[in-house]
């Protein structure tokens, strides 16, 4: 006896997005994989509190530089605390921060990015002067100036400081991109006809403009995830993002864990591979992302 | 030319004094100064009159209009200050220590650069084969290692292997060429690796922009060896883009270093800055963001020019 489902008589969207995912697959197979590792790491980052072995925070002075074992899969620190169960952690704070500072600066870099290709003229020139200023800075020599400007400002359990430093280095370097983009969407009759029928600047901006530059933003969006996650462990490992005892990659790799060099490798093997391993798949999903959206990149 | 060249050093004037003005005020919104760290920092009881003192003495107390007045005036005359904490110039506390970082950036620029030239043309003349996979898993994966954890690795692989950990002191390197190298040749490496990928990336994509073109179509119609078609006609074209990266690069190494510099304890501007950072030493800092924005104006504008040179059709638009 066969079991006969009901199958639908016209592609619903769920079939659809499912279609392109498996386009996605067979056209960037990299990118595909680095998929996967993305889904795990937020997989692990949502449900921490289930997947983590241990509690992240808990010192065991039974356990104090203990090596990797069945008990303890990447060793422990000079706390006893389990590294395993804190990289697990500390994926949530690379996400968290990552994401949010991603597309924080993404989205407000693509918002500028438009309006000073919509507005042109004397808008456009003080926008882009702005960006010119903006981008005299290396990426994470301003985000510290941000954070020595900011100091520790937390709100709900979340470092807003190192998200607004590490969201604006991204601003003018998106504006750039998506105002290319958008100059060419500057110039198409339906932007015109959204004049002509006297529409506000604003809808004409998010509606009818920004619709159009979504591929560059996306791919952005993606890049500069992975940047940030990079910002974020800088400057935890420097001492001026997260701070102890919450677990975050960098964070794991400062202070103390130079001591040990010679007593616990693991300490400073595992996080770092944690980071190149987070980086790694944005960056290669960013890529496949681009490839997919944009061939004319592609070369 | 001569026009545009006027035009595009204008340009930097604007770019910079707003450079000055953000850095200035930004770290002013937020109260909270060098004084409160420098006497409060440990629980200290000191008395408000000496804090209001202190921040008299530092001219810290007038408006801050006159304050940046004081300070653009002092940089028109070349005084950039002085330091906050130490109390020295900051011009000096800068020099002290650009001579280490300079010297790790040129090492691994060069390390970078020689690297990067024979990997993305491998890359591009090989492409979608196992050599051109191989070339982008090591690219990629030089855009994603932290250069601090390279430097910690490259740290732990000296120990396991040699049981041994480069000086910490620096020595000169007209004083003594080889203990200077053993130092500063590991954290060049480090930062060297990201450069390097970065440079490889951009060689590649443009070697393979450029092999589409028509003229090395007729070069190879006409039968010219295809290693000449390469290094002749192809890679000339192909690294006018590689080195606008390796320019613009070069001033994101200092942001590299901030890091790196830590991991090896080298005394050189990135540690300077973090310290400053955390100390508010709001004069050195705004020093060394003027000195390493001017670094990138200028390196910005002299790519501009020699761009300019070379494409005609610059110039005139």
């Amino acid at each position: 006896m066969t079991l006969v489902l009901p199958q639908p008589t016209t592609p619903g969207a769920f079939s659809a997005a499912l279609g392109k995912v498996g386009e996605f697959t067979r056209q960037q197979p990299l990118g595909a994989v680095s998929f996967v590792i993305i889904f795990v790491m937020m997989f692990a980052g949502i449900f921490c509190e289930l997947v983590a072995p241990y509690d992240p925070l808990t010192i065991d002075f039974a356990a104090i530089l203990a090596p990797p074992s069945i008990d303890h899969w990447c060793g422990t620190d000079a706390y006893g605390r389990d590294i395993f169960s804190r990289l697990i952690y500390g994926s949530r704070t690379a996400l968290v921060i990552g994401f949010t500072s991603s597309f924080v600066g993404s989205s407000l870099g693509a918002t500028l990015g438009i309006a000073s290709a919509y507005f042109g003229g004397r808008i456009d020139s003080w926008i882009q002067r702005f960006m010119d200023v903006l981008l005299a800075f290396p990426l994470i020599v301003l985000a510290l100036v941000v954070v020595a400007a900011l100091r520790s400002f937390v709100v709900g359990g979340v470092d807003m400081n190192l998200i607004l430093a590490i969201a604006i280095p991204i601003i003018p370097r998106v504006a750039r991109v998506v105002r290319a983009a958008a100059l060419g969407v500057r110039v198409m009759p339906y932007v015109d006809a959204a004049r002509a029928a006297g529409y506000s600047n604003s809808r004409i901006i998010f509606r009818h403009m920004a619709p159009n530059v979504v591929a560059p933003y996306l791919i952005m969006l993606t890049a500069f995830i992975a940047q940030a996650i990079l910002a974020e462990a800088s400057l935890s490992f420097l001492g001026l993002g997260v701070v102890e005892p919450k677990a975050a990659w960098g964070l794991m790799l400062s202070g103390n864990a130079a001591d040990f060099y010679r007593e616990a490798p693991w300490m400073i093997l595992f996080p770092g591979a944690a980071i190149s391993l987070a980086v790694f798949a944005f960056n290669l999903f960013g890529d496949a992302l681009r490839d997919y959206l944009d061939p004319r990149f592609k070369v | 030319m001569l026009r545009y060249t006027i035009r595009r050093v204008l340009l930097t004037i604007p770019t910079l004094l707003g450079v000055a003005v953000l850095v200035f005020f930004m770290l002013r919104i937020v109260p909270g100064d060098v004084i409160e760290v420098k006497l409060r920092a440990d629980g200290g009881n000191v008395s408000q009159e000496v804090v209001d003192a202190e921040r008299k003495r530092f001219g810290l107390d007038k408006p801050l209009v006159n304050q940046f007045a004081d300070w653009m005036v002092g940089m028109a005359k070349l005084d950039f200050g002085t330091s906050m904490w130490t109390e020295r110039p900051v011009i000096e506390e800068i020099s002290l220590r650009l001579q280490l970082s300079l010297q790790v950036a040129i090492m691994a620029t060069l390390i970078a650069v020689f690297i990067a030239i024979p990997l993305g043309t491998t890359a591009a003349l090989f492409r979608d084969t196992w050599l051109d996979y191989a070339v982008r898993i090591i690219t990629i994966g030089g855009l994603s290692i932290p250069s601090f954890w390279f430097g910690m690795l490259i740290m732990l692989s000296l120990l396991a292997l040699f049981n041994w950990l480069p000086p910490i002191t620096f020595t000169p390197i007209y004083v003594d060429p080889i203990a200077n190298l053993t130092q500063l040749i590991w954290p060049a490496l480090a930062v060297g690796y990201r450069y390097c990928a970065v440079v490889a990336r951009m060689i590649r994509s443009s070697l393979l922009e450029v092999l589409n073109e028509d003229y090395i179509r007729t070069a190879r119609a006409k039968g010219v060896f295809e290693k000449l078609v390469v290094s002749r006609h192809a890679l000339r074209n192909a690294l006018l883009p590689a080195i606008t990266v390796i320019g613009l690069e070069f001033t994101f190494l200092i942001g590299g270093l901030v890091v790196t510099e830590q991991v090896f304890n080298l005394n050189g501007i990135g540690q300077l800055f973090v310290q400053s950072v955390s100390r508010n030493d709001f004069m050195l800092i705004q020093g060394m963001v003027m000195l390493i924005a001017a670094f990138y104006v200028f390196v910005n504008l002299a790519i501009d020019l020699l761009y300019a040179v070379f494409d005609p059709r610059i110039r005139y638009s």
